[in-house]
């Protein structure tokens, strides 16, 4: 049973004061809801917990070591998904999808799967190039399917998704926490997950 | 599959479907060199004279065409988050970059310049060792020039501050290669010449990916 979690964590961005003394915790197969308006911090905590910045005071643990001490380590066992997309126009949708799970290694869903499961996996074989926006969220969330990682990080996963791919995620999410995964998700929709802890950031914005 | 090789091919894919790219480095480098004729005069004995020189001097402005491209890319549409993110060390990642890099534009250029040769009338005894400064030089270009790229993510203009970052520091490539062409004609050898480029070779190779690593955490915090 793995632990992660974060006391005291200050973060200060363009001399602003995003997040004061934000605490969270999350056990294996739980997750939390990242709440509160735009400008609140929510994308600022996902980054934080991800590892890509550093707060300026408090510490984010995994089993009771600072993720900062082996960030590699962290980094393996966390699936990021981020605003930007990062899919490669020149590459075709299946190229796109197993470079990243290749880099992650093995463990994951099958890139074909991951695809099916998102619902796109007639495109395979398309230049990424003809994507839709919602298409190529969908590319970018197979990325946290097909990693096998612990941890998801997801920052407004449904944004430019429909309604039933936005139901078929959460019944992937709950999927990757019944086997004992976790996730953290920043969102302004309403996912229907069952039991999960919220985190309602306050922020002036 | 090792993460080299993973890394390796998609680079390498992407490069070759975007290979508009290398072929105007090789363009920018023919242009810039066959200028120097209409502009100094095609006297064959001072075409000689300055002939190596113009083409590294060419060969350094073109590489740079290039070299804000090296990580912009994946800067631009989030993929270098995800790969700092990545359980492969950020330091294999650059190398991988950089081959590509050199490979793209090094390379190319270095298969390009006996043509140059010929046309600066640079003497037949000294081509051999400019072809090996060229193989020696071209790969610090391409390492010290990602430090620069790195740095500049996210700066406008970021091409332009590159050039001025780092078209400095490759001031001794420039003269000890250039200075080897001499050597061989003045009846030196260009021995020292090559060793002390292969030595900015080895010392780039084994500092500039971990600075460029650092830098490239930075851009994405």
């Amino acid at each position: 049973m793995a632990v992660f979690s974060g006391r005291h964590i200050d973060c200060i961005r363009g001399e602003r004061q995003v997040l004061s003394a934000a605490a969270f915790s999350l056990e294996s197969g739980g997750a939390l809801m990242l709440r509160g308006i735009n400008g609140a911090g929510k994308s600022t905590m996902l980054r934080l917990m991800a590892g890509l910045m550093r707060p300026v005071s408090g510490v984010i643990t995994w089993d009771g070591v600072d993720i900062s001490d082996d960030p590699q380590e962290h980094n393996a066992r966390l699936a990021y998904v981020g605003h930007a997309d990062a899919v490669k126009p020149a590459l075709s949708v299946l190229e796109n999808v197993t470079f990243w799970s290749k880099l992650a290694g093995a463990g994951g869903m099958d890139a074909s799967d991951a695809l099916a499961a998102l619902g796109i996996g007639h495109l395979t074989d398309l230049p990424a190039r003809y994507l839709s926006a919602g298409q190529r969220r969908r590319v970018n969330l197979t990325r946290a399917l097909t990693s096998g990682a612990e941890l998801w990080l997801l920052d407004e996963p449904t944004t430019a998704l429909d309604a039933a791919t936005a139901e078929a995620l959460t019944s992937l999410i709950e999927r990757h926490l019944k086997s004992g995964g976790m996730a953290v998700v920043s969102t302004h929709a309403e996912l229907g997950l069952a039991e999960t802890g919220t985190l309602t950031l306050g922020g002036t914005a | 599959m090792s993460a080299f090789s993973v890394l390796f091919r998609r680079e390498m894919r992407l490069a070759m479907r975007q290979s508009a790219d290398s072929f105007m480095v090789i363009g920018f480098f023919v242009i810039a060199v066959v200028l120097f004729p209409f502009g100094v005069g095609p006297e064959p004995n001072m075409l000689a004279r300055i002939g190596p020189g113009v083409i590294w001097v060419a060969a350094l402005l073109a590489a740079m065409l290039s070299m804000d491209r090296m990580f912009m890319g994946d800067y631009e549409d989030g993929s270098l988050e995800l790969l700092v993110l990545s359980p492969v060390a950020l330091e294999l990642v650059v190398c991988v970059k950089v081959l590509t890099h050199w490979l793209t534009t090094g390379l190319p250029l270095i298969l390009t310049a006996p043509l140059l040769f010929v046309m600066m009338n640079v003497p037949g005894e000294i081509w051999l060792v400019l072809l090996l400064t060229l193989v020696l030089g071209t790969p610090v270009l391409s390492l010290l020039g990602s430090v620069g790229a790195a740095l500049t993510l996210g700066a406008r203009r970021g091409g332009v501050l590159l050039s001025l970052l780092v078209l400095p520091l490759l001031i001794p490539v420039l003269i000890f290669a250039v200075g080897a062409g001499d050597a061989v004609l003045f009846g030196n050898g260009a021995k020292a010449n090559l060793m002390l480029l292969g030595g900015m070779l080895l010392g780039a190779l084994a500092l500039t990916p971990w600075v460029t690593a650092h830098a490239l955490r930075e851009a994405v915090a």
